[in-house]
């Protein structure tokens, strides 16, 4: 089977009016409440907002995770609301890579065979698995911990193998879903200076979700979130971040 | 994909070594079970099949009376030595005629006795009965159409007589008759219909017939096929030759019957197979039950696995692929199981059979069935589970804690 998508000189992101709604006449939530976006490739874009901000369904609808309850999702000119589960998780399969808060990779089994994962349901050969596997933890520069599980890695480290499974698919699109929440300052800054430099060396579009103002600096375009609805969107310098935690230097706050 | 499925799910099950066997234990002893059962069912079968053969499967056995017992005339007559000679004689492809009469009497040594079954016949009843005397001789030609009184002791009763002292040349009484002992048998054990083979006097037809019994009647006729003569063929020869000679008008019943041996062995192996196909359905409700074991815990697992199931769809695995997962763990936990029931349950009846004195008879259909079932099984009940898994929506699964 092969991928559903057609062109790829379509923007790699585009919502039309996208609404998602949960629930009926009084208790209707409008999680996505007509929102107009578009992420071209090559781009570094931070969805920011306070939780139920909406971003995180924004999320889930960029990542052909789910789709809108109305308006249109082209994910590279294919509209994803008109497609089946199936199709869905093929594109999935093809062009996105996830990366998590909670890392979520495979307990009691190894960082090479973690970032292997994708490629197995892509029916990748054993050899080339591993050829690939073991190229994206180089990328991430956790090549001697091939053999290790996620409970001998640190943190950091854990949420480098689950880019490295994220890249090795080479995806069109990297979803990051608030890829530095659970890791202390100093770790932060490494896992969003690796993903600059994957954005800038080999132009691997990317979309990262975050509630953490400071992680906007290092991207090239931020889309602010409130209700459903963007508020504000553009350069990190130029876009007013909103809430209380923004303000203040990310050292004074707790862990997420 | 079939492939990685299967390496994924036997890395699965070597994760939680001791899971994964208490999961399949439930198809390690419905199988054992089925196994051993079987086995031994079968085993006792072959011992009756071969105890029956030991009586000659190409035997037939000519005993006056009808069939069935009809009211009224029960005490049909018995055959004459013309009788006998007429089916040497006429009947093609009998090979062995023994004519017998027999009776219960008491056989008496010095101050012991035993009471036995007393047979007259010829020298062909050793061979049609497959009998063989280990100590002394058989009777001669001359001595048994002078109807000499002579005997042979089966080794039960040279055992309850004898003990271990010598028997032959010694003087034995039985009922009345004084006889020498010229021979002893070599013991046969049970038949498989459960007599004693061994608890058997024969003395020569004529000294039955004068000394014993008073009459010149033969009260049955023992006949062997011929080596690839067909006992049917046999046997209709000798119901024709007897209706005629015994003057039964046609559409009268037969006064007497021939009994095929090979007909006996087949009902009696038939009824010791049906027991056996019992005893393994019984074995096959407890299959069923560790099926459900593992529908138990593979469904657990589902719920344990929420999670990697969400990982799994989110990266790209569709629905069916994630069944496929889920449903070959099962199966495979299934045939490992099966696996390992099939060498308990052989080592089980290897040991039970030894005990038991019956052959070890392994039939590998049995095995090949058993195996194949358990697999089955891990379909049946693994498909719930896995179907569970596949309908998980990857977005809460993710956020399953």
């Amino acid at each position: 089977m092969t991928a559903v998508a057609p062109d790829t000189d379509h923007p790699v992101v585009e919502f039309q009016g996208v609404y998602k709604i949960y629930g009926e006449g009084d208790t209707e939530v409008r999680a996505l409440d007509g929102v107009d976006m578009r992420i071209a490739r090559g781009e570094f874009v931070a969805i920011m907002g306070s939780s139920g901000s909406g971003k995180s369904t924004a999320m889930n609808i960029i990542g052909c995770l789910d789709a809108p309850t109305r308006g249109q999702y082209l994910f590279r000119g294919v509209d994803v609301g008109s497609l089946d589960a199936d199709q869905r998780a093929l594109l999935r399969r093809h062009y996105v890579g996830f990366v998590f808060q909670g890392y979520n990779l495979l307990a009691r089994t190894t960082a090479l065979e973690n970032v292997e994962l994708p490629l197995v349901y892509r029916r990748v050969p054993a050899r080339e698995r591993h050829d690939r596997g073991m190229e994206a933890l180089v990328a991430v520069g956790l090549a001697d911990r091939a053999d290790h599980t996620p409970a001998e890695l640190s943190g950091g480290q854990q949420q480098r193998v689950a880019i490295a499974r994220a890249l090795v698919t080479n995806p069109s699109l990297l979803l990051a879903d608030e890829p530095t929440g659970n890791l202390d300052s100093a770790r932060k800054h490494e896992i969003m200076e690796l993903l600059v430099r994957l954005n800038h060396e080999r132009g691997i579009t990317i979309a990262m979700v975050t509630h953490e103002p400071d992680m906007g600096v290092y991207v090239s375009r931020v889309v602010m979130f409130k209700d459903g609805r963007i508020t504000d969107q553009g350069k990190p310098a130029d876009v007013e971040y909103a809430g209380p935690i923004s303000k203040r230097p990310l050292s004074a706050r707790g862990q997420a | 994909m079939i492939r990685i499925t299967l390496v994924m799910a036997l890395r699965q099950i070597r994760r939680n070594t001791l899971r994964s066997f208490l999961t399949m234990l439930g198809i390690v002893i419905g199988v054992g079970a089925v196994i051993a059962l079987v086995t031994i069912g079968e085993g006792a079968t072959a011992k009756v099949t071969a105890d029956i053969g030991k009586l000659g499967n190409n035997l037939l056995i000519v005993s006056p009376g009808g069939s069935r017992r009809s009211s009224g005339f029960s005490q049909a007559n018995g055959f004459t030595k013309e009788d006998v000679d007429a089916i040497r004689r006429d009947v093609t492809g009998a090979e062995k005629v023994a004519p017998t009469v027999g009776r219960q009497a008491l056989a008496v040594w010095g101050n012991r006795n035993w009471r036995t079954s007393v047979t007259g016949t010829t020298a062909e009843y050793l061979d049609v009965r497959a009998y063989e005397v280990t100590q002394g001789r058989p009777f001669s030609e001359t001595e048994i159409n002078a109807g000499q009184p002579l005997c042979i002791l089966g080794a039960s009763v040279k055992k309850e007589l004898f003990a271990d002292s010598p028997a032959v040349g010694e003087s034995i009484r039985v009922d009345k008759l004084s006889c020498e002992v010229v021979g002893v048998l070599a013991a046969k054990g049970q038949s498989g219909m459960g007599q004693d083979q061994d608890d058997v006097v024969l003395l020569p037809l004529r000294a039955v017939q004068r000394r014993l019994v008073g009459s010149n009647d033969v009260s049955s006729i023992f006949v062997t096929a011929a080596e690839n003569r067909s006992t049917t063929r046999i046997k209709e020869q000798i119901e024709d030759l007897l209706r005629e000679r015994r003057q039964i008008a046609a559409g009268a019943e037969d006064d007497f019957n021939v009994r095929d041996m090979a007909e006996i062995a087949q009902t009696v192996t038939s009824a010791t197979g049906a027991l056996t196909a019992l005893l393994g359905a019984i074995a096959a409700v407890s299959l069923l039950v560790g099926g459900i074991g593992i529908m138990n815990i593979m469904l657990v697992n589902v719920t344990e696995r929420t999670r990697e199931i969400g990982i799994r769809l989110a990266i790209g695995a569709m629905a069916r692929e994630v069944l496929l997962q889920f449903l070959v763990e099962a199966v495979v936990l299934a045939m490992i199981g099966g696996l390992m029931g099939i060498g308990f349950g052989l080592a089980g009846s290897y040991a039970a059979t030894r005990a038991l004195g019956v052959p070890f008879v392994v039939d590998p259909k049995i095995l090949i069935i058993a195996f194949l079932f358990s697999a089955l099984v891990g379909v049946m009940f693994g498909y719930l589970p896995a179907h569970k898994a596949a309908r998980l929506n990857p977005i809460e699964a993710l956020r399953h804690e």
